[in-house]
């Protein structure tokens, strides 16, 4: 059985940006301990030796010419910004009652 | 009138003669939509005032003979990026969001005069494999709505079964073209990863993804791979190997193929009802002259595992970036940066999409990054080795795509493990890149039952070779759900 703890998920969840109430909390340590027993069967394989494969491409990383191509129009793309003012994306202070940003 | 009996050749044709508009095409295609969507709810937008105007556009200039699909409706999966239509992965993160730019299969679906008619209905970033999990609606199954269509591109399948639409796109990351089209009877292919760009797909796990067609005849899925198959500078680890025409071997026969029947695909965790027909099938090929043989992937039983530490760890890394800044939903009333973010997540994330994030960030943690996400990796090789091992005496392998057919909604969305089993079989496929379909073989109490076959790295003309040879010998594909005017 794995031993995960609701502290370990508090931590997770910090990492994740993610947040979750005293329940949920509880919740998720009980299925999240459940979905890590399951993937500790990879334990009784061997792997000694083998190679680690992170992706299957033919290509990775190929380069192509440099020379400037127009992008996405500024416009559409600030067209999706849910908070703006005067042509920048807003956001809110960095730290708690530092005003506006 | 509606015309969705008629494969893309035939409505090619009737377009020629001018025995029918593109406009006319496009009105009854919106009209066998607006009929079914309200029980099986695949579609999340449906295009009517563009579609209708490109269609005229088609009409003014004329169809091109040289271009099969030239005025044929199609729909997309919402993960596929569309300018100036909504694209939201079905995802309230998402809500609203309208791209400014379109997905490389968007322009070559464009540039082959295919008519994108609405978004289809999703697991919530592609994650599930029942539909369940999508933030706006279930999408039901063609044949019995009160079953799951599968997932994640339920409203892919789901909307091509059922008659609303011949043609559509899904993405597959760990079975979600291959196993809903099992669900629903229909084929769909999972390409080589590499064969098709994944530039504009929303990114869930991005060394599995791959975009695939979904068509209720194997040649159409063919024809549609033609068209969004290729390099594409936008995408890095797509491959520059030559695209062949993927018909090319339609109606060859298969005399002296071989193919590998793994037994782990016959074991513990498989319907005996689906076995039989898996195996019946299997039979069937051998009588039309092909070799069956019995083969072993061992590793294939760590699949389910590998993969879940494996995608959750890209997803946790891919998702980092919708936290509410440049785009899609915005939690309000927040004091800092950092609850800006966290709030965002939180309440823009569903319940299965947060857990996948969380397994990935816990997988690739400190402490837990050599025990969980590297001996992934290095089982993952296990598995391609197998693949690679079987090859070498065999063109094909065959199996069923899931392990049971449909199953009711709401039966498993309580147990996640039991939900990602149901990918125990279409999941290795991923791991490896190697191209993978699924087509009619069968029915276990009145639900279709699909059947797999997985080919070497881009050699899907000889997986669509057999299949079209089982399709053209059986009367699977016949049977239609009664939605589609069946009488099953």
């Amino acid at each position: 059985m794995s031993q995960i703890t609701e502290e370990q998920v508090k931590h997770v969840a910090l990492l994740s940006k993610l947040e979750f109430s005293e329940e949920e909390v509880s919740d998720f340590t009980a299925t999240f301990g459940k979905i890590i027993d399951m993937v500790e069967m990879l334990d009784e394989v061997d792997t000694a030796g083998i190679s680690f494969t992170m992706n299957v491409a033919d290509n990775l990383n190929f380069m192509r010419e440099d020379v400037a191509e127009e992008g996405v129009d500024r416009d559409k793309l600030m067209a999706a910004v849910p908070e703006k003012q005067d042509g920048f994306i807003k956001v809110p202070a960095m730290l708690s009652d530092g005003g506006d940003a | 009138m509606s015309y969705n009996n008629k494969t893309i050749k035939e409505l090619h044709q009737l377009l020629l003669n001018k025995e029918l508009s593109v406009v006319e095409l496009t009105q009854s295609v919106l009209t066998d939509i607006e009929k079914r969507e309200p029980v099986i709810d695949a579609f999340l937008s449906v295009n009517i005032d563009a579609a209708l105007s490109q269609a005229a556009a088609i009409d003014a200039r004329g169809v091109n003979p040289e271009v099969l699909t030239d005025g044929i409706s199609i729909g997309v999966k919402d993960n596929i990026v569309t300018e100036g239509l909504e694209t939201t992965a079905a995802s309230k993160i998402l809500g609203g969001w309208i791209p400014p730019y379109n997905a490389t299969v968007a322009d070559k679906l464009a540039e082959n005069g295919l008519i994108t008619i609405g978004k289809l209905n999703m697991d919530e970033f592609a994650m599930g494999g029942s539909g369940e999990n999508s933030s706006v609606k279930p999408t039901k199954n063609a044949w019995n709505q009160t079953k799951v269509p599968g997932g994640s591109s339920s409203g892919s399948a789901a909307s091509v079964a059922s008659g609303e639409v011949r043609l559509s796109l899904g993405s597959d990351t760990g079975g979600s073209i291959r196993q809903p089209a099992a669900f629903n009877g229909i084929v769909g292919l999972k390409p080589t990863y590499g064969r098709v760009s994944r530039f504009g797909l929303i990114a869930f796990a991005s060394s599995l993804d791959q975009i695939g067609p979904l068509t209720p005849t194997v040649e159409e899925n063919a024809q549609l791979l033609n068209v969004i198959s290729g390099f594409d500078k936008n995408d890095g680890t797509s491959s520059n190997i030559a695209v062949p025409d993927f018909t090319s071997k339609i109606g060859q026969d298969i005399k002296g193929m071989k193919i590998a029947l793994p037994r782990e695909y016959f074991g513990e965790g498989i319907d005996e009802k689906v076995k039989e027909q898996i195996l019946a099938a299997a039979k069937h090929l051998e009588k039309l002259g092909a070799i069956v043989e019995e083969v072993s992937l061992p590793h294939s039983k760590y699949g389910v595992a590998v993969y879940y530490i494996i995608a959750s760890s890209e997803a946790s890394s891919n998702l980092q970036r919708f936290d509410g800044i440049r785009y899609g939903y915005r939690a309000q009333d927040i004091n800092n940066l950092e609850e800006l973010y966290v709030k965002s997540r939180s309440e823009g994330f569903g319940p299965e999409v947060q857990r996948r994030i969380m397994l990935g960030t816990f997988s690739l943690s400190a402490g837990s990054y050599d025990k969980h996400f590297k001996k992934a990796g290095q089982v993952r090789t296990l598995i391609i080795n197998d693949f690679a091992k079987v090859f070498e005496n065999y063109d094909l392998i065959l199996g069923p795509t899931a392990p049971t057919p449909a199953w009711d909604l709401g039966a498993r969305i309580d147990d996640p493990i039991a939900m990602y089993l149901a990918d125990l079989l279409t999941i290795p496929v991923n791991l490896a890149g190697l191209p993978g379909i699924s087509i009619p073989a069968g029915f276990v109490d009145g639900l279709p039952v699909g059947m797999q076959l997985i080919g070497k790295r881009y050699d899907e003309e000889t997986i669509y070779q057999v299949a079209s040879a089982f399709e053209a010998t059986t009367d699977f594909h016949k049977h239609l759900p009664v939605i589609f005017g069946g009488t099953k």
